[in-house]
């Protein structure tokens, strides 16, 4: 297997007025051709901003500390402008959070897919529109004829971010980064939109990078799930076996926060403290100060990854 | 920590952060001193004349030089700030409380409490305020009275608006409707939970219309309808100087001209700071 | 049967839309009956759009309905409006945790104040040292550090600010309280420590909940009954177990379908597709789930199905049940 994107040792800071945030530390990732990888964590984990940064979009305070994104063979830090924009949404493209916001209000959504094959698919102007419909009805859009001429503000958030995974698979991206793509949708209306983008990455061997919260969605729809703390990644493994022998402390403590059908009030963990502030400086172990099995070795840097097995990774120096 | 030195930090971090708001205040704590002392500072009545000095420049004697009365126009323009303010304030505040109330009960209880003051304030905007302004002192009288009187109606559909705007948006929030089942009636819960808080960004907009508000009861003075000379008014200055332009005498009009602008670079200055300084989310 | 703490009948709201379509309604809330026995806990859920925040403004008395009523304890609340309604002894019976805790709590006032306020209102309690007592009692309960009463809620975590959104609404001891979404907006180890707190706060104070929530896996922590809402009306009601086990009606069916499951990765599941129907002026002889539900005839298209007993405690109005 190749891999279609990889991460490593990326670092990431932003500077404000406030301080120094180190937002990401020593991040290393990789996703295969065809496979779906969650990246789970709670606000604040640096999980959007990795997502953005794998973009190549970042924000105009954020500085690059260190590390490689390596998309294909392109050098995503060290691309210029130009090589990006050629890449971002043709080969790799990205769906967030709220579609109604990221769609153009006063443009019909046909008119918005047919821009993004305009710019990239280098088809015959007739032969747009077509294409158009079909990619609505790629993504399962009913009457697609009929919503090819509706404008965002007619549809249901479900249907606006079918189109926007319309849009983002227009032109057969090779990785698809989803950014928290259902919340705020119903959990109706989530289980069809997960659905579709896990069969379009089944059919067209897609890569996919699914950014949540949502340790049950993420458990539900990918190969592999990497859990994020306070900007580190602290542990990645294959779903089964992060959900039934997980080794990060806070991987078990997430998990047992998470409430499933099978879990009781009295069975809810709860985390104790609260997320560093990522302006001061960090021990080694970023939750080190939350952990109840926290020895004096956690406090030597630097922290090294564990290998349980060849794809389960740990970032832990007593890993359960 | 005391309130107190919370807000003295508050002021502090305001400051820190802005510069210019420290020249805004500084330039107001000038001009209000002018119109707090300014018989006493000035100079010379601003009243006299001396036929012996009409027109001179600006020198040792009269560091603004005089008019073609020969009356001292640094003092004239000192004493002014006091009128010039002071109806350019009490317009202002008039127009902010009378358009807080309306565009609160219009945001609040809506229906035809907001459709009769929504036309009232559309017939206002109907005209062009300036000559509605002409208008109203124009029926009423010269007066200062009037000029504040005109000024704040002038003003009241832009508070009203703004208030009715603020009010709508956070009747249906939370702690609005938190307020409500913690047996708050209509009246507490405007009073207490949603005016406190629409007040800092009703401030700010207070604060940049005030320049506005001095050019206009100046701009009433500057066409003769409004305050009469010889009073000493920036508006009436400026109005005298002017025939003077072309003869080259610069002085008559270009220091009470200097004065009006400053005053509303003040208040347009200390309007951004105010909204640092009032924003809640800034308390530390 | 004991007497319910709150029986709503046929509560229904209904709202003028446009101004060119003379008289068209938006049926938001639509006959809808409700019971809450003292001490339960219900459950209320359904998609957005579908009422729930209608009927949880109806109960909480914030807005007036079209029809129906509601009884407190046998009295008819609905007998006075709403307006009148904020300055009657009942008002404190009846409180609310609201959704979004930052939202929800009044910027310019500190924890303290937002917590007082309904006592000094609603309860009278006017001398300082009785309110300060009954203020920090309060943010005891919910587990709020002291050092924070004094504060400003933007100084506060979520997680901290959703306590004192609940400190505000047990302060004056109500018999029912309605959280709102209470933790949509905390993360999951947030949401943890809330619904614990959640649970141990009814067996202490004996409150009835109704818990209006998305999120089935986090209702059925808590709630012993659970009431289903689509479009404006009840589907189904059942107890927890047997509406996860046993589901009746085919909405209900794709709602715990579409519940994100790792244990069953891979299964093909009833999945809903489509958008709901039109709440405008909907037909008053048609399923509101039929053109989306999997098995709707041409019954479902001529006659409402009611809502029909199915066994102890278990309603589902379905013609095919």
């Amino acid at each position: 297997m190749t891999a279609q994107l990889t991460i490593e040792d990326f670092s990431l800071v932003f500077r404000t007025r406030h301080g120094t945030v180190r937002a990401l530390e020593d991040v290393s990732l990789s996703v295969e051709r065809g496979e779906i990888v969650g990246v789970v964590g709670e606000s604040g984990s640096g999980k959007s901003v990795l997502a953005y940064a794998v973009m190549g979009l970042q924000d105009a305070a954020a500085r690059v500390q260190g590390g490689r994104i390596l998309f294909g063979g392109l050098d995503m830090l060290g691309a210029g402008e130009q090589a990006l924009a050629d890449v971002r949404g043709r080969e790799l493209a990205m769906i967030f959070q709220s579609p109604r916001t990221a769609l153009n209000p006063i443009r019909k959504v046909g008119a918005q897919i047919e821009d993004i094959l305009r710019e990239h698919a280098n088809l015959p102007s007739r032969e747009l529109r077509k294409h158009a419909i079909a990619a609505l009805a790629r993504v399962r859009i009913p009457d697609p004829e009929r919503r090819y001429n509706a404008y965002p503000f007619e549809l249901s958030g479900g249907m606006c971010q079918r189109v926007m995974i319309a849009m983002a698979l227009a032109c057969s991206p090779f990785l698809l980064i989803a950014d928290e793509p259902t919340t705020g949708l119903d959990v109706t209306t989530q289980a069809v939109i997960m659905d579709l983008i896990r069969d379009m990455s089944r059919d067209q061997r897609m890569s996919t990078l699914l950014i949540t919260h949502d340790l049950g969605l993420a458990g539900e729809y990918c190969d592999r799930i990497a859990v994020m703390h306070a900007g580190h990644m602290v542990e990645i493994a294959p779903v089964e076996e992060l959900l039934s022998r997980p080794a990060h402390p806070y991987t078990r403590q997430l998990l047992a926060a998470t409430p499933t059908p099978r879990s009781t009030v009295e069975g809810l963990v709860s985390i104790p403290g609260q997320l560093p502030d990522l302006r001061r400086d960090l021990p080694p172990c970023r939750f080190s100060a939350r952990c109840e099995r926290h020895v004096a070795l956690c406090d030597e840097a630097p922290l090294p990854w564990t290998s349980l097995s060849a794809t389960h990774l740990v970032r832990c120096r007593v890993p359960l | 920590m005391s309130r107190a030195a919370t807000l003295g930090r508050n002021i502090g971090h305001a400051f820190g952060e802005n510069r210019l708001t420290l020249v805004a205040v500084a330039i107001l704590l000038v001009l209000l001193v002018c119109a707090a002392f300014g018989t006493a500072l000035a100079p010379y009545d601003p009243l006299m004349t001396d036929s012996t000095a009409k027109m001179s420049p600006p020198s040792g004697l009269h560091l603004f030089g005089t008019d073609a009365l020969g009356r001292d126009i640094l003092s004239r323009v000192v004493v002014a700030a006091r009128l010039d303010l002071g109806m350019a304030i009490s317009a202002v505040v008039l127009s902010f409380v009378l358009g807080l109330a309306l565009g609160a009960v219009a945001g609040y209880f809506g229906g035809w409490a907001d459709r009769i003051i929504g036309r009232l304030m559309d017939t206002i905007m109907a005209f062009p305020l300036f000559v509605l302004a002409m208008g109203i002192v124009a029926a009423l009288g010269n007066s200062v009275l009037n000029i504040i009187l005109a000024t704040m109606i002038i003003n009241l559909p832009f508070y009203c608006r703004f208030a009715r705007g603020e009010v709508n948006v956070r009747r249906e929030m939370g702690y609005v409707e938190a307020a409500r089942m913690g047996g708050n009636r209509a009246l507490p819960v405007l009073v207490n939970h949603i005016i406190p808080n629409i007040l800092p960004a009703m401030m700010v907009q207070a604060s940049l219309n005030m320049g506005w508000a001095i050019l206009n009861a100046a701009g009433l003075s500057f066409i003769g309808l409004g305050v009469r000379p010889p009073t000493p008014e920036w508006g009436i200055m400026v109005s005298e100087g002017a025939s003077f332009i072309i003869s080259g005498e610069w002085w008559t009009f270009v220091f009470p001209g200097a004065a009006l602008v400053l005053a509303v670079f003040c208040f347009n200055l200390l309007g951004d700071g105010l909204r640092d300084l009032l924003d809640p989310r800034r308390r530390v | 049967m004991t007497q319910p703490l709150l029986d709503a009948r046929a509560l229904t709201k209904r709202y003028p839309v446009g101004g060119g379509k003379r008289g068209a309604m938006l049926h938001a809330v639509d006959a809808v009956d409700l019971t809450i026995a003292p001490g339960e806990c219900v459950g209320l859920v359904g998609e957005s759009g579908c009422g729930k925040s209608t009927l949880v403004r109806l109960l909480a008395r914030l807005i007036d309905p079209t029809s129906g009523n509601i009884f407190l304890d046998g009295a008819d609340t609905t007998a006075v409006s709403q307006a009148r309604f904020v300055t009657m002894p009942d008002r404190a019976r009846i409180q609310v945790v609201f959704q979004d805790p930052s939202e929800s709590l009044n910027p310019s006032f500190r924890v303290f104040d937002s917590i007082a306020d309904p006592l000094k209102r609603l309860l009278g309690v006017r001398d300082r040292d009785k309110l300060a007592a009954q203020v920090h009692r309060a943010a005891e309960l919910v587990g709020l550090p002291r050092e924070l009463i004094e504060r400003y809620p933007h100084q506060l975590s979520g997680g901290q600010r959703a306590r004192v959104g609940i400190a505000r609404a047990i302060v004056v001891e109500p018999s029912l309280l309605i959280l709102d979404e209470p933790t949509s907006a905390l993360d999951v180890s947030v949401q943890a420590i809330i619904l614990r707190l959640l649970a141990d706060l009814q067996a202490r104070l004996g409150m009835s909940y109704l818990f209006v929530s998305h999120d089935l896996n986090v209702v059925r922590l808590l709630c012993s009954r659970i009431v289903v809402m689509y479009l404006g009306r009840v589907v189904e009601v059942a107890p927890t177990e047997e509406l996860f086990t046993a589901p009746r009606h085919p909405y209900t069916r794709a709602l715990i379908a579409s519940i994100p499951d790792p244990a069953r990765r891979g299964e093909a599941r009833p999945r809903l597709d489509g958008s709901p129907r039109s709440p405008i002026d909907p037909d008053p002889n048609t399923c509101r789930f039929y053109g989306r539900c999997p098995t709707g005839t041409d019954r479902c298209a001529t006659a409402m199905p009611e809502l029909l007993r199915f066994g102890e405690g278990h309603f589902a109005a379905c013609h095919f049940a």
